[in-house]
């Protein structure tokens, strides 16, 4: 009955679960403690509270890290990447959703190949042709590759859930007189809403936190990404925990901080995504 | 991923949330005046298809043909020399332990990462009054750079006995261990940090399968006598199966590409302990210039990730049928 009424085995298991969350979270309070302590209190007493707690870790941090232009170089191959991804990702799917041809469901073929192909297959051959393109070291280049890289999964995305919308809002307005491109932009687009967030999320959350083609190809550049630009922090300041801690405090902060703010659709973009 | 990582996710099938299940009416066949006119054009999808070309399938289609010459560079001279690099990777100690060590990593992630997601979803399915706030809790540290991450628990792991994990356990009475420098425990330690990190994902996909099982079902079962773990085996369990296979390709696929957490935490050591195909694929080519050792390297992960993703579909998926 447990499952239906709040009973004495619901309240035990009540219990339980928040001990282990409590157990769970002891790396982030290591994590925040040590941020709040200097290098003699980490010295005496490293998982006591910081007494008093002191913020010189985050001011300096701050400012060793390159935080400030990591977070803009990493909002705007963000952003342009989704952009991107959206753009021609749905307008692709738009297509293969809709076309009858043997050649068309081919191409679809193509497109979920690249799903499970791993992308380290191609790391060299694609770091030889950015570089030939001169784009080693520009966010140009990672635009490039996370708009390519991530079109297989955006694109089957977005087909699964165009074939399931009824064609006649489109013919309706074709009927009327518009274009494949007018009916799509002003009439299928807006219906493809809850999918475009679901590529969003997954996207943004794996553009974001990837390291090691930004490490690569914007290493030394001075168009680090956040995690690129921590991970030579921590290279510099490998013993001072107290730096290291208020280093990924602040790195991580702008994604906590809108997971938690979205955290609704965030779990939800991520436990429905993959079902298409 | 990382887990996390969407370039390995499993093609699955069905319908997107919030729609009908039911498949559009389909009036207009194919060949049909207007069928074929009302179908867009192929400009649509030739943007994304050349891109796609560019970034994917003309490197990894390169990758393949690399894998066979002794390519030291760019700028250095190429030629074939057939099965040579893979002849090579038998005798070569880091190469050839990381493939075993890839293979124990991704064993011990899968089996643990699934059983902890499937225990804190069943946990955060009942009727408890934080629910919510665990699944926030549990889900958080997905979102976070693995890299991150992985520099967090290389001080949670530090050997210092009252430091990090050693300190925890000392409060407690017990002893702590070098956990990233011991060579025996320095895998398990990896394969603990990225479990801590992803177990939140498997619980989500859980949970959307747990609510996906109708109340009825279990209520059935309870009329007919079923206890909770009766109802867990004949009825949770075989309806929780997309959920499980999703997991299950999520996880075998991001623990077979591993590098972000190992590159940052032991870098392959202590020795070639930790070392697995990806870190030795990124050393091959760009600390030794071998880049045609590199990518046969690649190519020998490519191939366990499409050899499992093509049996888990296959045997996952019958099974689903079956059910």
């Amino acid at each position: 009955m447990n499952h239906l009424r709040y009973g004495r085995a619901t309240f035990l298991l009540e219990l339980v679960m928040i001990a282990v969350a409590v157990a769970f979270m002891f790396p982030v309070y290591a994590l925040i403690t040590l941020s709040l302590k200097n290098p003699a209190q980490i010295a005496e007493a490293p998982l006591s509270p910081p007494a008093p707690p002191t913020l010189d870790n985050f001011a300096k941090a701050w400012s060793s890290a390159a935080l400030g232009p990591s977070l803009m170089n990493s909002t705007i191959i963000t952003v342009a990447s989704l952009v991107a991804l959206i753009a021609l990702g749905s307008f692709a799917a738009y297509f293969l959703a809709r076309v009858q041809t043997r050649l068309g469901y081919g191409l679809y073929i193509l497109f979920l190949l690249g799903i499970v192909l791993p992308f380290q297959l191609g790391t060299i051959p694609l770091y030889q042709l950015i570089n030939n393109l001169g784009l080693i070291g520009s966010p140009a280049g990672m635009i490039l590759f996370y708009t390519g890289v991530q079109l297989p999964f955006t694109v089957f995305l977005y087909t699964g859930f165009i074939r399931a919308l009824p064609r006649e809002y489109a013919s309706a307005a074709q009927i009327d007189g518009a274009s494949h491109l007018t009916a799509f932009t002003r009439v299928v687009f807006p219906l493809l809403r809850p999918i475009t967030g679901t590529v969003l999320i997954l996207n943004a959350v794996f553009i974001w936190n990837d390291f090691f083609t930004p490490l690569l190809y914007l290493g030394g550049s001075g168009f680090e990404t956040v995690p690129v630009s921590i991970f030579a922090f921590v290279g510099q300041y490998v013993s001072d925990y107290g730096l290291v801690f208020a280093g990924l405090v602040l790195g991580a902060l702008p994604i906590v901080v809108i997971f938690l703010v979205l955290q609704r659709y965030v779990i939800k973009g991520f436990s429905s995504g993959l079902k298409g | 991923m990382s887990v996390t990582s969407r370039s390995g996710s499993p093609p699955t099938t069905g319908t997107p949330a919030g729609t009908p299940a039911a498949p559009a009416p389909r009036r207009r066949r194919a060949g049909g005046r207007f069928g074929a006119a009302l179908s867009p054009p192929w400009l649509f999808a030739a943007p994304a298809l050349l891109v796609y070309a560019l970034v994917v399938l003309y490197p990894s289609i390169a990758g393949v043909v690399y894998a066979f010459t002794d390519w030291s560079g760019i700028g250095g001279d190429m030629s074939f020399v057939g099965l040579a690099n893979f002849r090579t990777m038998l005798g070569d100690d880091q190469a050839l332990g990381s493939i075993g060590n890839t293979v124990l990593l991704t064993i011990a992630i899968v089996v643990v990462q699934n059983g902890v997601g499937l225990l804190l979803a069943l946990g955060a399915h009942a009727r408890i009054k934080s629910r919510t706030v665990l699944r926030v809790v549990f889900f958080a540290p997905v979102v976070v750079s693995p890299v991150m991450i992985a520099f967090l628990w290389k001080y949670i792991y530090n050997p210092d006995p009252h430091a990090g994990l050693n300190g925890l356990l000392g409060f407690f009475g017990l002893p702590g261990h070098d956990w990233l420098g011991d060579p025996s425990l320095a895998l398990w330690s990896i394969a603990g940090m990225v479990v801590w990190q992803n177990a939140g994902y498997s619980m989500v996909i859980f949970l959307a399968g747990l609510e996906g099982v109708p109340v009825e079902l279990h209520e059935a079962a309870m009329i007919d006598g079923a206890g909770t773990v009766q109802r867990f085996r004949f009825v949770t369990w075989p309806l929780l199966a997309p959920a499980l296979t999703i997991n299950l390709m999520l996880s075998t696929i991001g623990g077979l590409k591993l590098f972000d957490q190992v590159f940052a935490a032991t870098n392959g050591g202590p020795g070639y302990a930790t070392e697995t195909l990806s870190t030795v694929l990124y050393k091959q080519a760009f600390v030794y210039g071998k880049f045609g050792y590199s990518t046969a390297v690649a190519l020998v992960l490519a191939l366990f990730v499409a050899a499992v993703s093509f049996v888990q579909i296959y045997y996952l998926r019958s099974r689903e049928v079956a059910q």
